[in-house]
């Protein structure tokens, strides 16, 4: 008996194949040319993942299913993938649109950067589509080796290199526990696919998971927490944050903690999903803990990439209000969150970035002292991303926080949702501070000048989403609803 | 008679994965120890594999086990470049000396 194989059954994953190509394409380029074409890379890098973008936006109308028999395939391609990978793409895009400028004064404008990008996108939108261990393993490495090579990029830097070691150690500790973890679910399951997980936990009712099961769950849970950095297992974040170059810390803050949250959402909901009476605790345990570290351990922080590490931590929590919840609203919630999310960080690290005194890059919360009379544009921005970040209505973020506390309340959570407002409320502390620095004290040394266009685009951008989207949510709202309910078959029919 | 069985090759599988993480915890002197620990978890896991892919009868865990086996040496690479890159800005991989990033 042969097989044939057709290349139309690769169509679901065509995003990730074209990335790949191109990917590979730019380094062959970057080899072969004689000078570091640093801004070329990054122009094409960015316009393949707008190509990817489009192609992603194709597909995303039913479920599809590549490399493997129907519902036994490795790589699922459906509407929550479309919307996910759709957020990683803005997310990545933006964020390398953002560093050619930052590269090029530290002289480490090299033709690699936009390559590695590349790389880790595309483990990231394979994460997403994992349909089966063996698929979510391979997406989560491609994309963290990257990010190690990433985190040292500054190789001639001591805080750099050792915010690399420092991934590096705790990242390959979070893959050996979540592969640990797979194993066990494979010997006491037999199985690695998800669909073939979620048939044997749906159709044994009676019968409560065996203790194997259980522990190869919550070793795959440890992992993936480790993964969206959630407490207790954070402890690599603010270092990883502070040491790392600004513009890897930007969009280490973006598309890879949308992409891990997407595929702890897919992992929850699809094999794990009738588990949920195991789970639910481990889930509501990470939210609180991270919402209040988050929020208590953000207040003493003098260097602001340090601070933006704790508030993604918090962030991080609220998200996974929206996870605990189990149910269309709840992971709705989250998809709103997270776009808003993506909008809100870009912004604040566009500001990041534009801190220089006289061509030195500054980190520290006092430097923007007088920010509100130096640069009145840029502080007016920072502070309505701040004021979002704390949750204050009419903004975006309120919106976001909403959503999720609804769900949480409506899945019957409401100590949850109440403990979880009130560590906003302890969190809105040190964004309203940096507001106090920008406006009420004396300006120091000025800023230079920020003349770079992507950076003022990409301020610009968020500025506008966080002030117009109280306005007109329909689109995301109506998006991130369809995303939702393709993870909960069951309710939908 | 005494026959090797599934939980014989889970035990030692354990003990293994127990013995890397603690090494990783415990290990206060080399990163490069640190390192060995990582591949003795992932070696653990491969066990495990291999194991139940015997027992079950089902060739995915060998499978699976040949994308770790992959995946681990690409690590490792990975890994030792960056601590040779750490180590010439740093003059040492001791541990209690990657302490520059704390608060």
């Amino acid at each position: 008996m042969t097989q044939t194989f057709a290349f139309s059954s690769l169509v679901p994953a065509l995003p990730e194949l074209f990335l790949t190509v191109a990917a590979l394409a730019l380094l062959m380029l970057g080899v072969f040319r004689k000078e570091d074409g640093c801004r070329q890379s990054t122009l094409l890098a960015i316009i393949a993942m707008a190509i990817a973008l489009v192609l992603t936006s194709q597909l995303g109308g039913s479920v599809s299913y590549a490399f493997g028999g129907g519902e036994a395939g490795l790589f699922v391609m459906d509407g929550f993938g479309a919307f996910t990978k759709a957020m990683v793409l803005l997310g990545s895009a933006f964020t390398l649109g953002m560093s050619g400028t930052f590269l090029e004064r530290e002289k480490i404008g090299r033709f690699e950067y936009p390559v590695l990008v590349l790389f880790a996108t595309v483990g990231m939108m394979i994460m997403i589509s994992a349909n089966d261990f063996m698929s979510l393993y391979l997406g989560l490495e491609l994309q963290s080796l990257s990010l190690y090579v990433l985190a040292a990029y500054h190789r001639d830097n001591l805080k750099a290199t050792e915010a690399g070691v420092k991934y590096f150690v705790l990242g390959a500790l979070a893959s050996g526990m979540l592969l640990y973890g797979a194993s066990l679910l494979y010997g006491f399951v037999g199985t690695t696919s998800f669909d073939g997980l979620a048939k044997v936990f749906g159709a044994e009712h009676a019968v409560r998971p065996s203790l194997g099961v259980i522990i190869g769950m919550v070793f795959v849970l440890a992992g993936l927490a480790f993964k969206i950095s959630a407490v207790p297992f954070h402890m690599w974040a603010p270092d990883v944050y502070e040491g790392a170059p600004t513009p890897v810390t930007a969009f280490f803050a973006v598309a890879p903690k949308i992409a891990a949250l997407a595929l702890f959402t897919r992992v929850i909901t699809g094999p794990f999903g009738d588990l949920a009476g195991e789970w639910r605790q481990v889930v509501i345990f990470l939210a609180l803990a991270s919402m209040f570290l988050g929020a208590f351990a953000a207040i003493g922080q003098t260097n602001i990439k340090r601070l933006m590490a704790y508030s993604s931590i918090g962030h991080v929590g609220f998200a996974l209000v929206g996870i605990a919840a189990n149910s269309v609203l709840g992971i709705q919630g989250l998809l709103i969150y997270l776009a808003i999310y993506l909008f809100m960080n870009t912004g604040v690290f566009a500001i990041i970035l534009s801190m220089r005194q006289k061509g030195r890059l500054v980190e520290g919360i006092d430097d923007l002292a007088g920010l509100g009379k130096t640069h009145p544009a840029m502080a007016f921005v920072m502070m309505v991303l701040m004021f979002s970040m704390a949750g204050i209505p009419p903004l975006a973020g309120f919106w976001g926080k909403l959503y999720v506390f609804l769900a949480a309340v409506e899945s019957g959570l409401m100590a949850l949702a109440i403990l979880g407002v009130l560590s906003s409320v302890v969190s809105a502390y040190y964004y309203l501070r940096i507001i106090k620095v920008m406006y009420f004290d004396e300006a120091l040394e000025p800023f230079d000048r920020q003349t770079d266009r992507p950076m003022r685009l990409v301020m610009g951008l968020s500025a506008l989403v966080v002030l117009v989207f109280t306005f007109i949510p329909g689109p995301l709202l109506v998006g991130a609803k369809a995303a939702a309910a393709v993870l909960f078959p069951a309710a939908a029919g | 008679m005494f026959a090797i069985g599934l939980s014989h090759y889970l035990t030692v599988a354990a003990i293994l994965f127990t013995l890397g993480v603690a090494g990783i915890f415990l290990n206060r002197k080399n990163v490069i120890i640190i390192m060995m620990s990582v591949e003795l978890m992932l070696l653990a896991v491969n066990l495990n594999l291999v194991a139940f892919s015997s027992f079950l009868g089902d060739l995915v865990g060998q499978v699976f086990a040949m994308f770790v086996l992959t995946v681990a040496a690409a690590e490792a690479a990975i890994g030792l470049a960056i601590v040779v890159v750490f180590f010439r800005n740093r003059g040492t991989i001791a541990v209690e000396e990657i302490s520059q990033l704390k608060g």
